[in-house]
């Protein structure tokens, strides 16, 4: 067993335990089940910023689609859980194919600069649109669904345990298939992109189509992410398509070790705890979380595990 | 009818000059440095409220010289000491300072003016509408258009009829030759990056009085923005001013047929400017890449 094996396995246990020792900590299991749900959308966004060399910084508008997407499924059409994250996911994915389309030609600031605008375009639609979304107050009167398994029923409404362990196992699958798709030819092309754009394209690789791929499977899990967070709260609201939540993820993925796998659950725990704690003690916990963002990006840029791995080979 | 239009479509060409005006600070930093400026309205919102507490000691006409002048100053200090240690690494690094530095003044400015607006005094003088039949052509308005226009005639003076203006220009198509023939890029850097918050400090003082001024002001304009630049084409400021009044007359004009689309009508603009031509509507060649 080498140190890699030896590092997931610590980290499959950890997931796996969180309820016994998350509590005993002075923690509660929905911070558990909220540290999950930012990890899978910030990983989903590393596998485009860390593992494509894409700078995308609007991912707020995948998240958040698929928010609403279960949200206004449970709310309107049919009152079952696994049909509103299916939903979800797909409102995410098709959006994402679709401007994709529009902005693969762009590179570096510009693409990012784009997928900012365009993350905001959903935000003003569900600003807007009383009606259906409840707008600024957000979309309120529907909660989650137990699971109807035919042979069983899980009450993933009121047992926050069995819920953590739902997000447990989509993260579970989310993380396998990105993983193997890394591992995978598909996966070491995008390394390639990353590393020399030129030269890849030199090499007859389709870099358009490897790039507009990647960024759809990013925001396919992105819009994962998204539906999960909303079951979580029973609840959406347009914040979750801010570009406030995207400059979130970013910082994650930053702060865990954009070039690490695992980084970005690492990052999402150190944020999500430290949002938890800072935003009880201050009213200006936006000063403190900037301030963070600006010591992050001038001491500690390659993120946790980055520094780890470095002191690791000298 | 022809009222109304006419009423949205001069608002549309006021709200497009405050976009035009942002843009063309975060065009000019873009440009030249590869930093996309979050903090842009943070710095515009800091010009107004500056300006606010000016204004009863030194009154407008005062602070509306003074204010922009102390933005840009703060701007050359986060510059010198943030945003310089940051040149030549991936854009990432600076989107996130930037982005974090948004946050900070948002938050700055709430807790020292307050979370809700605050009443911003403009001359009496500039206040009164000049016919009754046009009711909306007050003369502050008309003050601001002009203002806005010889501010964006400065800029392209300074950037065309002057030493720095040129090596700006220079630098924006090729630093490193421009380093090389002896310019000192750090301090050209700084100056380019104070010229634009200048402007965003200037727009500040004058949104301030037509907007209303709240900590989030420099918000609800970075976004479009950023669209008028995309439209505008990239790496052109000509462009960048066409795409501001664009987007600002286009919103303005929905406003009157499709009130709650005022916002989408510039998205879906910037969409089809990507579809077809995607380098922007005055965009060189080349930059997209």
């Amino acid at each position: 067993m080498n140190g890699r094996q030896a590092a997931n396995g610590a980290i499959w246990i950890a997931l796996l335990t969180m309820p016994w020792w998350m509590n005993a900590l002075g923690g509660y299991t929905e911070l558990g089940t909220q540290v999950v749900v930012l990890a899978l959308t910030a990983m989903a966004l590393n596998f485009l910023l860390g593992f494509t060399g894409v700078l995308s910084f609007g991912h707020a508008a995948y998240f958040g689609l698929g928010a609403y997407g279960v949200g206004l499924t449970i709310r309107y059409l049919v009152p079952s859980t696994p049909l509103g994250i299916l939903v979800g996911v797909a409102v995410g994915t098709v959006a994402a194919a679709v401007i994709g389309a529009l902005i693969i030609r762009l590179r570096g600031v510009y693409f990012a600069m784009v997928t900012i605008a365009f993350a905001q375009v959903f935000y003003f639609i569900a600003f807007r649109w009383n009606k259906v979304t409840g707008g600024d107050d957000g979309l309120i009167s529907w909660t989650r669904q137990p699971l109807d398994l035919g042979f069983a029923r899980i009450d993933i409404l009121h047992n926050a345990i069995a819920f953590y362990y739902l997000v447990l196992v989509l993260f579970a699958l989310a993380a396998a298939i990105m993983a193997l798709l890394l591992r995978s030819p598909f996966g070491r092309t995008l390394l390639a992109i990353r590393e020399n754009e030129r030269r890849a394209r030199f090499l007859g690789i389709p870099v358009e189509l490897h790039m507009w791929l990647s960024f759809v499977i990013s925001c396919l899990f992105a819009s994962l992410g998204g539906t999960l967070y909303a079951l979580l709260n029973n609840f959406v609201d347009p914040r979750a398509l801010h570009w406030n939540m995207s400059g979130n993820f970013v910082i994650m993925a930053v702060l865990g070790g954009m070039r690490s796998f695992w980084g970005p659950l690492i990052g999402a725990a150190i944020f999500v705890v430290l949002q938890d704690y800072v935003s009880s003690m201050t009213e200006n916990w936006q000063s403190f979380l900037g301030l963070f963002f600006v010591l992050v990006v001038l001491f500690f840029p390659r993120g946790v595990l980055g520094v780890l791995r470095r002191r690791a080979v000298s | 009818m022809t009222q109304l239009i006419a009423f949205n479509v001069f608002n549309g060409l006021i709200v497009g000059a405050f976009y035009a005006l942002m843009a063309l600070g975060l065009s000019l930093i873009l440009n030249l440095s590869g930093v996309i400026n979050f903090a842009h309205g943070g710095f515009l919102a800091l010009g107004g409220y500056l300006a606010y507490t000016l204004i009863p000691h030194i009154g407008f006409w005062g602070a509306l010289v003074v204010a922009p002048f102390l933005t840009a100053a703060l701007g050359l200090i986060v510059e010198r000491f943030l945003i310089r240690r940051l040149y030549g690494r991936d854009p990432l690094y600076s989107l996130l300072l930037t982005f974090g530095l948004a946050y900070i003044f948002e938050d700055g400015t709430r807790t020292i003016w307050g979370a809700s607006s605050v009443p911003y005094q403009i001359p009496a003088s500039l206040n009164s509408p000049l016919s009754s039949q046009f009711f909306f052509l007050t003369g502050y308005r008309l003050f601001m258009v002009a203002l806005v226009a010889v501010a964006v005639v400065g800029l392209f003076l300074i950037l065309n009829r002057t030493r720095l203006g040129m090596r700006i220009r220079a630098g924006t198509s090729d630093l490193e030759t421009v380093s090389v023939l002896g310019v000192n890029v750090r301090i050209l850097r700084t100056l380019n990056f104070g010229l634009g918050i200048y402007l965003a400090g200037l727009a500040g003082v004058l949104a301030a009085g037509m907007l209303g001024l709240e900590p989030t002001i420099g918000t609800a304009l970075i976004m479009p923005s950023f669209v008028a630049i995309i439209v505008g084409g990239l790496g052109s400021l000509p462009g960048t001013l066409l795409g501001g009044l664009l987007i600002g007359v286009a919103s303005g004009v929905t406003t009157v047929f499709f009130p709650s689309a005022s916002e989408a009508v510039m998205y879906i603009m910037m969409g089809l400017v990507l579809l077809i031509r995607p380098r922007g509507l005055l965009g060189e060649e080349g930059r997209i890449q």
